[in-house]
């Protein structure tokens, strides 16, 4: 964690249905804009937030994003927790190879979310599920 | 859930995506895009994803599979309107389109769709089995 973040008050979305991935969305780039991210970086930050908004879904079984505007002093920001009480990853490494999945898609959630955003943070594990925060910071 | 509108316009169906979708709204467009290549004898689909501010792994399987789907059902995909944003955010998300022809623009993506025609097809409707060399694929 980058000290002397300051944290502007986070949203959440729950994320139950294929809908509240859509809404997820939808508030990543609310969010984006307000803070003035360029368009090439809002476009990578809700793609990166589609990926992980669906996992969570269908390997978490559900959960929640908070969404949040962050300030170093220097730059502002768009920082992600997402976070489900499902099974956790087994395999980090694995799971974060592009191709590999468990369930039938194309493995590049979680690898390419990892690319698209600037700072990447996962916590996991069979007794506590699963935790990734993601941030994007202006240009 | 929405529903994804399918165009018949001439030979070619169009479809001008202009919601951002559920993963639902997704599949139900992939199957009701295979009825209507069977049910209007179509050749061609135009997929215009101009309105679309981003294509997650999702969409860009589900591109990707109607563009295998309308191939065995002999027409052709063309993809058009990828925002440069888009286009770049696809790249490093690690995303090929594999098997996905694109256009800049419904009109270019028309053209696409009629050359591709022509070559299959230009000589006389017969298939030829020992010439190949009209297919420039
Ligand atoms: N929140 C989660 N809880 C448990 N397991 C997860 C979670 N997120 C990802 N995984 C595991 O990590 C694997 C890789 O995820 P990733 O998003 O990269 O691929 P995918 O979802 O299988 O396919 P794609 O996202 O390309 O359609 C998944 O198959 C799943 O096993
Ligand atoms: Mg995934």
């Amino acid at each position: 964690m980058t000290a002397g973040v300051d944290r502007g008050h986070p949203q959440a979305q729950a994320i139950r249905s294929d809908e509240d991935v859509v809404r997820v969305r939808q508030l990543v780039r609310t969010v984006a804009v307000a803070v003035r991210l360029s368009l090439v970086d809002q476009t990578k930050l809700v793609t990166a937030a589609s990926e992980l908004a669906r996992n969570t879904l269908v390997y978490g079984g559900g959960g929640t994003a908070e969404v949040s505007t962050v300030d170093n002093g220097l730059r502002r920001g768009v920082r992600i927790v997402f976070a489900d009480d499902g099974p956790g990853i087994a395999d980090l490494d694995l799971a974060l190879t592009d191709g590999y999945t468990t369930g039938g898609g194309l493995g590049l959630g979680l690898s390419g979310a990892r690319r698209l955003v600037d700072e990447f943070d996962i916590d996991t594990g069979p007794e506590r599920g699963t935790r990734i925060t993601v941030t994007k910071w202006s240009r | 859930m929405e529903r994804v509108p399918v165009l018949k316009i001439g030979d070619i169906l169009l479809v001008s995506i202009q919601v951002d979708m559920s993963d639902q709204t997704a599949v139900q467009l992939q199957e009701d895009l295979a009825e209507r290549i069977v049910a209007t004898g179509c050749h061609g689909v135009i997929i215009d994803i101009t309105a679309l501010a981003i294509v997650d792994s999702f969409v860009g399987r589900m591109l990707s599979t109607i563009a295998s789907i309308s191939r065995v059902l002999d027409a052709e995909t063309v993809v058009v309107g990828m925002r440069p944003a888009v286009a770049i955010t696809l790249v490093e998300l690690g995303l090929s389109l594999e098997g996905i022809r694109t256009a800049l623009n419904v009109e270019r993506g028309m053209e696409l769709i009629a050359a591709t025609r022509d070559d299959d097809h230009g000589y006389d409707d017969a298939d030829e089995p020992g010439d190949q060399s009209t297919d420039t694929r």
